[in-house]
């Protein structure tokens, strides 16, 4: 089963000692301050964990594989997740 | 921005004591890597997903020396950012 931000809510409910609600206020504040983060371009580091990179792409000629078509893509921002090698090791269990 | 920033602006905007704040940011990137660490996916609407992709490992070379070496299987996290988060993200 995968996890979601209902289980990370009931985790917080448990652990931290905060009410239902307020874990659950908790957890969206905390989501949007990084959704915020990375909307102003700024990028997120969490040590032991890893980076939310937002890399600038330029545009560039791209082609529908299915159609063959030719295509102009525009220039993009977008948010790369670099893990960080301490959860990479672990992952590995090195 | 990192962890302890987050810590202190998370514990600004909800009203909540730096430990709390501390506690919660803790748990939820704990609960993640738990996760990733048991090989499950992790799905946070609005931001994206984690799962765990296995790379095969193959005979490779040390392109400084030309000596041929064993590189070894490796499991990596792969994020695929949510639409939410893409579409805040990207320029208009």
């Amino acid at each position: 089963m995968a996890l979601t931000k209902e289980k990370i809510i009931d985790t917080i409910y448990h652990q931290v000692g905060l009410s239902k609600s307020q874990s659950r206020s908790v957890a969206e504040g905390l989501l949007e301050l990084i959704k915020g983060t990375l909307e102003k371009g700024e990028n997120l580091l969490i040590s032991g964990f890893g980076k939310l990179v937002v890399k600038e792409k330029s545009a560039r000629r791209g082609r529908n594989p299915q159609t063959t078509e030719d295509l102009q893509l525009r220039a993009r921002r977008v948010v790369v997740f670099k893990t960080s090698g301490v959860l990479r090791d672990k992952i590995n269990r090195r | 921005m990192n962890k302890s920033q987050m810590i202190e602006a998370l514990a600004r905007e909800e009203k909540l004591p730096l430990k709390k704040a501390e506690e919660v940011v803790n748990t939820v990137f704990g609960e993640i890597e738990a996760a990733l660490i048991k090989g499950e996916r992790v799905e946070i609407r609005g931001l994206g997903s984690f799962k765990v992709k296995k790379y095969g490992g193959y005979q490779g070379r040390n392109p400084k020396t030309g000596e041929m070496i064993k590189v070894a299987s490796k499991k990596l996290p792969f994020f695929k950012v949510g639409k939410e988060l893409k579409e805040r993200v990207d320029l208009q």
